[in-house]
């Protein structure tokens, strides 16, 4: 990925196939299984068709950080992204609570959150999205005039706008 | 043992009762998972009185299995199987969509459903187990309205469950809609509302066991395969063949509706009538720029996503929600019913979605439907209504009568076959002429008669599970389309549409051994594995059921329809011979070892060790 500086992770989620690829490249990448999980992206399907990649939005101003109780989660300045210290993180979902958008889940069979780290600046979701030429995850330039926190949506929030856009007025039916 | 979960669960509805089972490592290892292991279940437990048991009674069971590289290979299936209320044999119905995955994530490779529950009731499977709960509040719903709901209901009663792990996802679900609560023989078990299990009529076992729908959210991995760094490896190259073949991709199964129907004519039109159309603007293109919402929609792990989303956005039918529709319901629900408008069809489609009716059984017998109506045998008088070729209102009417089971929908109800003999009886006329179906199955929108197509004279003929387009006899059986490479595909639980890139098949082998750790080897599977599989499902249609058996040799034949050459096309005048038919089977018996008659031959049976199915065989023979 060819991008100076920063990175994020923009998400065209309309152009989601819901093939889930993302969360197998994370999964494997992570936790060295297949495990959707477990994954830091999860594809949301409440509605089929609608399929939504869940993963966070690197906020400005992280309410993940604040809420953390014992101070688990820290901004990583370098590559702009949050950052779980497993050791220290207690399982406790505060994190979860505060986040806008819900992204942080606990992992199933360990004590603390699972957020995205952006696989150290080589996001392995976007790579397979980008290789199956479906174009709803791509890197982009971290950009100043952007604001992050409003990425930060719930997978309801998200799935009603995508059934409105796709489905029009019956969209309102399926939620 | 790897690859597998290795837990089964056990559902008995009568009694409320579940419990883990597991299977011996041999019975594993030879009949893989999904249609293999359903029917070696299905015969261990029902084979010794098979023809006693209704497949709409309490003793019939419903599997629901996975298999052991679903989720591995590239696209996730499930299979459904029991005793089929089409065939009275066993279907394996293979459906796409993540439950297989999540049933292996919450560590069930399957889940053998016995009884009937005295209310309507639905299974929420997850990593601690099953529950039975209630589904009165869901009952009657269509697909719509009960994944919003059962999805809320699911996530809502998970987080109170589990409050540590907050937002938790959908759980995978298979229902039933209207049509299967009504019995309907062509009601399917239907998916993210456009996947059906559909072939078997599974729809309707699973209305008789009051079961609406079954839920699951696993949080576990995948089962560990034997030899992970090869799995993945062959993931990544399974995934770049298929890339780099862009037919299914770009437009689905749908580019195949002006194909087969134009350059092959082999398409039904008008209840197979003629095999033949030349209307440009049913092309696939039509559905893309008219329908198409997303155009790449896909199921677990699959590169290929043939699917598209579709829905209507003006006129009349604004509103439905379907996919593509693929070619089958293209054909099925368009030009077999003599519509060739990309709206009317997805309107047909999404409602036969909606209800829980099978596409493609219900579409042939909506067309068996017309062509006595044109024929006079069936009048307006009968209906309530005119029911003319083209007439999407008319044929959603039909299928309204047909979920009413009021008067001429209730002898509708039980499906083409069903319904041709008992009109015939009715109307003193040989309605059967009429029924595309083998073995009491609706026959696939890929005829025979031009000889263009991929299934050979006999395919429907011998199949085992009748009219079944992906499961087809051909000789020789150890080629990609035969039925046995199909058992292959269908008992490892994943979409075959990923093994046509060339170069997947050679990778398939190593794949199933890279999973299992047991080498799967080509010459044994064709000589012994499959074959034990497609012998008991040979006797199990053979020993059929209460109502309906089929007779050795008689019955291993291809509609009247089949027979009558073709009126239009490229290939006009052009039919099979009887005889030459008849070779087919007999050169087919004898490439797959049954006897003159078509019943497997006993010392066959012995060598594979299925004594048990020779000596049942023995009272047919
Ligand atoms: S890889 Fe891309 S298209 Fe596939 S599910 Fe993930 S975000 Fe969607
Ligand atoms: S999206 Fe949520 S988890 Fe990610 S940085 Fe923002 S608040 Fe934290
Ligand atoms: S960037 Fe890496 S950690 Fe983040 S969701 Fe994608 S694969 Fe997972």
């Amino acid at each position: 990925m060819s991008v100076e500086g920063p990175i994020w992770i923009m998400r065209d989620y309309a152009k989601c196939s819901g093939c889930r690829r993302c969360e197998i490249a994370c999964s494997l990448h992570h936790e060295g299984r297949i495990w959707p999980e477990a994954s830091r992206i999860r594809v949301f399907m409440l509605v089929p068709g609608l399929e939504v990649p869940h993963l966070c939005a690197q906020c400005d101003n992280p309410a993940c950080v604040e809420a953390c109780p014992v101070g688990a989660i820290s901004i990583d300045e370098k590559l702009k992204r949050v950052v779980v210290d497993k050791d220290k993180c207690t399982g406790c979902g505060a994190c979860v609570d505060a986040c806008p958008g819900r992204v942080p889940h606990i992992h199933p069979t360990e004590n603390y959150a699972l957020i995205c780290d952006l696989c150290d600046g080589d996001p392995q979701c976007v790579k397979v999205c980008q290789e199956g030429r479906w174009n709803c995850l791509y890197v982009v330039r971290r950009d100043p005039s952007v604001s992050y926190d409003l990425y930060a949506k719930r997978p309801e929030e998200v799935t009603r706008e995508l059934a409105i856009l796709l489905l029009g007025e019956k969209g309102e039916e399926v939620i | 043992m790897r690859g597998y979960a290795g837990k089964f669960l056990e559902v008995d509805l009568s009694s409320g009762d579940v419990k883990e089972v597991r299977f011996p490592e041999e019975v594993l290892r030879d009949y893989i998972g999904g249609r293999g292991l359903a029917a070696k279940v299905l015969w261990d437990r029902l084979g010794d009185h098979w023809e006693e048991i209704d497949p709409l009674g309490e003793e019939n069971m419903l599997t629901v299995f996975a298999g052991p590289l679903t989720g591995y290979f590239p696209g996730g299936r499930v299979c459904i199987s029991g005793k089929s209320p089409q065939s009275n044999g066993i279907t394996g119905s293979t459906m796409g969509g993540e439950f297989g995955v999540e049933l292996r994530c919450a560590g069930y490779d399957g889940l053998i459903i016995t009884g009937r529950a005295e209310r309507p009731v639905y299974l929420l499977i997850t990593d601690e187990g099953c529950e039975i709960r209630d589904a009165s509040h869901l009952w009657g719903l269509g697909s719509i309205e009960l994944l919003k709901r059962l999805n809320r209901e699911v996530r809502e009663e998970l987080e109170h469950r589990h409050p540590r792990r907050r937002e938790w996802r959908e759980p995978a679900v298979i229902h039933i809609g209207p049509a299967g609560e009504k019995l309907i023989r062509v009601a399917a078990v239907v998916g993210k509302y456009s996947h059906a299990g559909g072939y078997g009529g599974y729809g309707a076992v699973m209305g008789s066991k009051n079961l609406k729908a079954i839920a699951v959210k696993g949080t576990g991995p995948l089962p560990e395969p034997a030899h992970p760094e090869r799995v993945y490896e062959l993931i990544d190259r399974v995934c770049q063949l298929c890339f780099a073949s862009d037919m299914l991709r770009r437009w689905g199964t749908g580019y195949l509706g002006y194909e087969v129907g134009y350059s092959l004519s082999s398409e039904p039109v008008r209840n197979w009538q003629e095999e033949w159309h030349d209307r440009r603007e049913y092309g696939v293109d039509r559905f893309e720029r008219r329908l198409w919402v997303k155009r790449y929609w896909a199921d677990f792990g699959c590169p290929t996503s043939c699917l598209k989303l579709a829905t209507i956005r003006v006129g009349p039918y604004k509103g439905a929600i379907t996919d593509n529709p693929d070619y089958e319901l293209q054909a099925y629900l368009g030009t077999n019913l003599g519509i060739f408008d990309p709206e009317a069809n997805a309107y047909l489609s999404a409602l036969v979605d909606e209800l829980g009716f099978c596409g493609i059984q219900t579409g042939n017998l909506l067309g068996f439907t017309a062509e006595l109506y044109q024929r006079g045998i069936i009048t307006e008088e009968d209906l309530g209504f005119k029911l003319e070729w083209g007439d999407a209102d008319a044929f959603a009417k039909l299928l309204h009568l047909i979920l009413s089971r009021e008067g001429i929908g209730d002898i509708l109800a039980e499906g083409t076959y069903r319904a041709a003999l008992k009109i015939s009886e009715m109307k003193g006329v040989d309605a059967l002429r009429y029924a595309v179906v083998a073995k009491g199955i609706g026959i696939g929108a890929h005829g025979i008669r031009s000889g263009r197509d991929y299934p050979a004279i006999h395919s429907y003929c011998c199949s085992v599970q009748g009219g079944d387009h992906t499961s087809i006899a051909y000789t020789p059986i150890n080629e990609l389309r035969s039925e046995l490479t199909t058992i292959l595909h269908d008992s490892g639980v994943y979409c075959m549409f990923n093994i046509y890139p060339p170069g997947v098949l050679d990778l398939l082998w190593d794949f199933f051994t890279a999973v299992r750790g047991w080498k799967l080897d080509p010459e044994e599977w064709y000589s012994t594995q499959a074959r034990r599989i497609i012998h008991i499902q040979r006797a199990a249609l053979l020993l059929g059921g209460p109502d309906v058996r089929w007779r050795p040799w008689i019955d291993d034949v291809n509609p009247p329809r089949f027979y009558e050459p073709l009126p239009t096309g490229p290939w006009r005048g052009k039919a099979p011979e009887k005889g030459e038919v008849e070779e087919a089977v007999k050169r087919y018996y004898n490439e797959i070892g049954w006897d003159e008659r078509g019943i497997p031959k006993s010392e066959e049976l012995r060598r594979l060790g299925l004594e048990s199915v020779d000596r049942k065989l023995e009272e047919i023979r």
